[in-house]
């Protein structure tokens, strides 16, 4: 009989944390809103929360073992929501460099910008499709880009230690392009000019990059205009006027991909067909949006994967640590409970009690979690090389509603757990045996 | 020793308690043990005898840019060179795009500089004489079920062919496998081509070298080679870039990622959790005991031998877990490495990761332990008797 009950409590746990897992925040306040009206309203509800005041008013006395629950739950939720965090900060940054109203247009099957090549043909059939927005002169807002690689002395680093940075050839319809682009200090880069422009975030990682200074790119000298900022992924690179970056790295008129401003979003689908279509080209067409989206993609899925393994061992660790210390706790108060339960108190009240304890203090725990890691790691810079570009990507850490949430359901996760079976036990105790028991 | 009986009978006063606590500790090493594995993964790739004899000679403007062949017969001339050779990154996927397989185009000698990779005589041969042939790695077969005389499609993301398809057909004429897993682990999941193939086919290389592997007599006159080398090409419009196998494999990691900040900082929440979770157990386990150590030191057990049985306990208690834990990561990792299909590769838990392991467990054993086992110590046997 015991043994069916156990093996049903199982079952039902793990269909609870299956429904947990997907529930929305507004559901989760209205089971919390409908278990307030219980306590309150019912007869049973009443005994539960007398019940549970006196365990809680007591917590203060058990402060080492409270502090088991309440500290181990904020390390899980910590840990998880930071690691998240990196996950959500990486996919925002590239989401964010994309939008709705800007295309890319890469040779076909190219993986990312660095491996198309667009001979100065398909570039120019590119820029008279149809759907392209145009400037005050009636010509196409369109920038056709080279991406390259370029090895630069990393700032802090020893004299020879050098880093990747991703160096993109534009042309000056760029900044048409992409307006949210501003430069910060400086001022641009001229056409026709060895001048470079830097993003923020290249700046911050590599040595020498402030206007007026001169940078080696292989044997030549080239001088920093400028710094910009835009915000996305754009900042981690440094742009050059791109026929002078084609010349340095000998890639004559060919260039790697053509962005260009939509007339509108709705244009896109005319855009596309007609370059999809025309026998001339062999292209593929996306929204920057779709593009970068798609880019950040592998690396977040492994990122996230990451998070989630380390918070799931870190979980069960906590979990066990919970029940330790709520079945000491039962077991200290075996005498109270069996008393309650002499004097005609239910089963249901003390299960309830002992999980209301157990949850209040994974909520806290929850909480200083999350508010730690948002204290931390909100904003906190990092940087990786990012999948499809060939130079570092610094993005900020991102700890958003939802991943405070994600800690926050975990947390009350791990306390359900905690505090389930040592509810049990207190409901299933022989009265006369806990009586006699001194 | 002789005490041992009387330490674990006292562990283990409580059953459902140890066994809890064991199980958090357990979670607790497991992590360790996986995170460990991964720090180790990324700071000893490369770290070998034959990455340090390994020169990689690169474009110094970027990695993506190429190199003259003019340069091979410089290199070779070069004082201190045993063997030179050189490849091309390929840039192929398999039937989707996002499939990518890590594919060089390599000069006929290229694995004579690669002694932990090995290949059969018979299968090197068919390669230098096959123009379509491949090597591939024993995971990369492995993953796509691919196996020697089968005829293989791959995409090029980079090089099309003389009539702009991309496609491009390879004959797998043999299967590698690494003997050294620090340097050659990354080859069990390569595919390489005949660099002569690559080249006559697509019209975009003409003749040039992604990068020149060198290998040197004499490991110390490395640093002097690799600046022979580069003063080949100074000032001209394809200066180099040479480091060692080495010094290049650990840039690219410090590239990737601080890997170590990474698991230090979630080791540190960790141990501080277990820290606190097994400090509580251990003060809990001393103060329900208080009357039997009062006993204990009316017949005579000194104040000391207290002290020590309680540390006992705390480490005993720690190095149960952790070894379980740490067992459990060894068993886990070769399963996550063989499920993500070669994505990760990581080195089983390591004897330097096992001697961490243990020093932890001590240390955390003494940290948790020193407190009850103080108060044991101080505990004044009339008081305790009494119940005071």
């Amino acid at each position: 009989m015991r043994w069916l009950i156990n093996v049903l409590l199982f079952v039902f746990l793990l269909v609870v944390m299956a429904l947990w897992v997907m529930l929305p925040w507004y559901a989760a306040i209205v089971l919390t809103v409908l278990l307030a009206a219980w306590l309150l309203l019912t007869r049973r509800g009443r005994q539960a929360l007398s019940v549970a005041n006196v365990g809680i008013s007591t917590l203060g006395q058990r402060l080492g073992s409270t502090a088991v629950i309440v500290v181990g739950i904020a390390g899980v939720v910590g840990v998880l929501v930071a690691l998240l965090s990196m996950a959500e900060g990486y996919a925002e940054t590239l989401r964010k460099t994309g939008g709705t109203d800007t295309a890319i247009v890469m040779r076909g099957a190219s993986a990312s910008e660095v491996a198309s090549v667009l001979d100065r043909d398909s570039v120019t059939l590119i820029q008279q499709a149809p759907g392209i927005a145009r400037n005050d002169k009636g010509e196409p807002i369109a920038s056709n880009e080279l991406v390259v690689a370029a090895n630069l002395p990393i700032k802090g680093g020893g004299p020879d230690e050098a880093g990747s940075v991703q160096l993109r050839g534009v042309s000056e319809q760029t900044w048409t392009v992409r307006p949210q682009v501003k430069i910060i200090a400086g001022k641009r880069f001229t056409p026709g000019l060895r001048e470079l422009v830097v993003g923020r975030g290249a700046a911050k990682q590599f040595a020498g990059l402030e206007p007026g200074q001169e940078v080696r790119l292989g044997t030549q000298k080239w001088t920093i205009a400028g710094v910009f900022a835009s915000g996305d992924a754009m900042e981690s690179e440094i742009w050059g006027d791109a026929s002078v970056v084609a010349d340095t790295y000998r890639r004559g008129s060919s260039r790697a991909s053509v962005t260009v401003r939509l007339a509108d979003p709705q244009a896109f689908e005319a855009f596309k067909t007609a370059l999809e279509s025309n026998p001339q080209l062999k292209v593929d067409v996306s929204t920057t949006l779709a593009y970068f989206s798609k880019q950040s993609e592998g690396v977040t899925k492994v990122l996230r994967v990451i998070g989630i393994t380390v918070g799931a061992i870190m979980a069960i660790g906590a979990m066990f640590g919970a029940l330790n210390t709520m079945f000491a706790a039962v077991a200290a108060r075996a005498r109270e409970i069996a008393t309650l339960r002499a004097i005609g108190f239910p089963g249901l009240p003390v299960v309830v009690a002992v999980m209301l304890e157990t949850m209040l203090l994974a909520l806290i725990g929850g909480v200083i979690g999350g508010l730690v890691a948002y204290l931390i790691f909100n904003g906190y810079g990092a940087s990786t090389m990012a999948a499809g570009s060939v130079g570092k990507l610094s993005f900020e850490l991102r700890v958003s509603p939802d991943l405070l949430w994600t800690g926050l359901k975990w947390a009350l996760a791990i306390g359900f757990i905690g505090g389930l079976f040592p509810a049990m036990r207190a409901a299933r105790l022989p009265v006369t045996t806990a009586l006699r028991e001194l | 020793m002789k005490y041992l009986h009387l330490i674990w009978a006292s562990l283990f006063r409580r059953k459902t308690r140890t066994v809890l606590t064991l199980v958090s500790i357990i979670a607790a090493f497991l992590l360790f043990g996986l995170l460990d594995a991964v720090r180790t993964s990324f700071t000893q790739a490369g770290q070998s005898a034959n990455g340090a004899a390994r020169l990689q000679s690169g474009s110094k403007l970027s990695f993506i840019q190429t190199l003259p062949k003019s340069l091979l017969g410089q290199i070779e001339r070069v004082d201190g060179v045993k063997a030179v050779t050189h490849a091309n990154w390929f840039g192929g996927a398999y039937q989707d795009p996002h499939n990518q397989v890590f594919s060089f185009a390599v000069a006929p000698n290229y694995l004579d500089l690669y002694p932990e990779v090995v290949v059969s005589e018979a299968e090197r041969k068919a390669f230098a004489e096959t123009r379509t042939g491949a090597l591939i790695g024993e995971r990369l077969a492995q993953k796509y079920g691919w196996k020697v005389g089968d005829h293989v499609p791959l995409q090029s993301q980079i090089f099309p062919d003389k009539t702009g398809s991309k496609n491009w057909q390879f004959d797998i004429v043999g299967i590698m496998h690494s003997s050294d897993k620090k340097t050659g682990g990354f080859y069990d999941q390569m595919f390489l081509l005949n660099w002569k193939y690559f080249d006559d086919t697509t019209p975009y290389n003409q003749g040039s070298v992604g990068w020149y592997v060198t290998r040197v007599v004499d490991v110390n006159q490395a640093d002097r080679v690799a600046k022979a080398i580069d003063a080949l090409s100074a000032n001209s419009d394809h200066e180099t870039r040479t480091q060692t196998e080495q010094a290049a494999t650990a840039s690219w990691m410090k590239q990737l990622a601080d890997i170590g900040l990474i698991v230090g900082s979630i080791m540190g929440a960790v141990f501080f959790t277990l820290l606190l979770l097994s400090g509580n157990t251990m003060m809990q386990a001393v103060r329900e005991r208080t009357s039997e150590i009062a006993v204990l030191k009316t017949i005579g057990f000194s104040g000391r031998s207290v002290l020590a049985m309680v540390l006992a306990e705390s480490v005993l208690l720690l190095v149960l877990g952790g070894v379980v834990g740490l067992a459990l990561a060894t068993v886990v990792i070769p399963a996550i490495s063989a499920g993500s299909g070669g994505m990760l590769n990581l080195p089983s838990v390591g004897a330097g990761s096992w001697v961490l392991g243990l020093v932890l467990m001590a240390l955390i054993g003494f940290a948790v332990g020193a407190l009850p086992a103080w108060n044991a110590m101080r505990l004044n046997i009339v008081d305790a008797l009494a119940g005071r």
